[in-house]
């Protein structure tokens, strides 16, 4: 499942995961971004995050159903923050559950690595000092298929 | 033809609104996005575009159908 939300999802506990309840799986890989408050040198205040929710949403669905067919894995999970965020908050969570944990890590790192390269989300920063501006990966506008360098 | 355009990010704060019918002679993604192009004078560069019509992504070269759904993509930058 792959769900845009306005809502804050710091405490995964509020988020009453479905996917949590297998008694089958033996691995759970939780991958948890949050809002850090330094990037490339500037101090980072606070974050604001644009969706094109339909096709977020929509693209991120397909994300998760191709790690559910390329890894051989219980079941895959990502939430993703829309909105204000501010430092420490929780941008995006990815669980991924296995009968075994090699699987839980690879799906995990394929999903959020392809989540930001795919999904129409946008980031703005906010910065003490300097004008906010929006974040773009330049190289992913150049390369598409994102196989020839790596997102932070 | 009419063309729903939606907005985004970068591209929203040249264009100033965050959607608007347009009504165009465009036959393709890459004719509409010229046409914008002139009238908002949009600062990223066209080559960091992506481009999605009815929210699937598509070539610059997609034809036009009437009501699409057309959404010009600044580079995203999710997680």
């Amino acid at each position: 499942m792959f769900q845009i939300v306005e809502k804050n999802i710091n405490n995964l506990s509020d988020l009453k995961l479905e996917i949590l309840d297998n008694p089958t799986v033996g691995g759970i890989v939780y991958f948890q971004g949050v809002v850090r408050n330094h990037n490339e040198g500037k101090d980072v205040k606070s974050l604001e995050y644009e969706a094109y929710t339909p096709m977020a949403n929509k693209t991120g669905q397909e994300i998760v159903n191709k790690a559910k067919e390329k890894f051989d894995i219980v079941d895959a999970y990502c939430i993703h923050r829309k909105g204000h965020l501010d430092i420490n908050d929780t941008a995006v969570w990815v669980i991924t559950t296995s009968h075994h944990r090699k699987e839980a890590y690879e799906a995990s790192q394929y999903i959020i690595d392809t989540v930001k390269g795919e999904v129409p989300i946008w980031k703005k920063e906010h910065y003490v000092n300097e004008q906010a501006q929006w974040i773009a990966c330049h190289r992913c506008g150049e390369h598409h298929d994102h196989k020839d360098h790596k997102h932070d | 033809m009419q063309i729903n355009v939606l907005y985004f990010a970068s591209l929203r704060d040249s264009a100033k609104i965050s959607s608007e019918l347009v009504q165009t002679k465009a036959k393709t993604v890459d004719e509409l996005f010229e046409f914008l192009n002139d009238k908002y004078s949009f600062e990223i560069d066209k080559d960091l575009l992506r481009v999605a019509v009815n929210e699937e992504y598509k070539s610059f070269n997609t034809p036009l159908t009437n009501n699409d759904i057309i959404v010009f993509i600044p580079p995203v930058a999710g997680g």
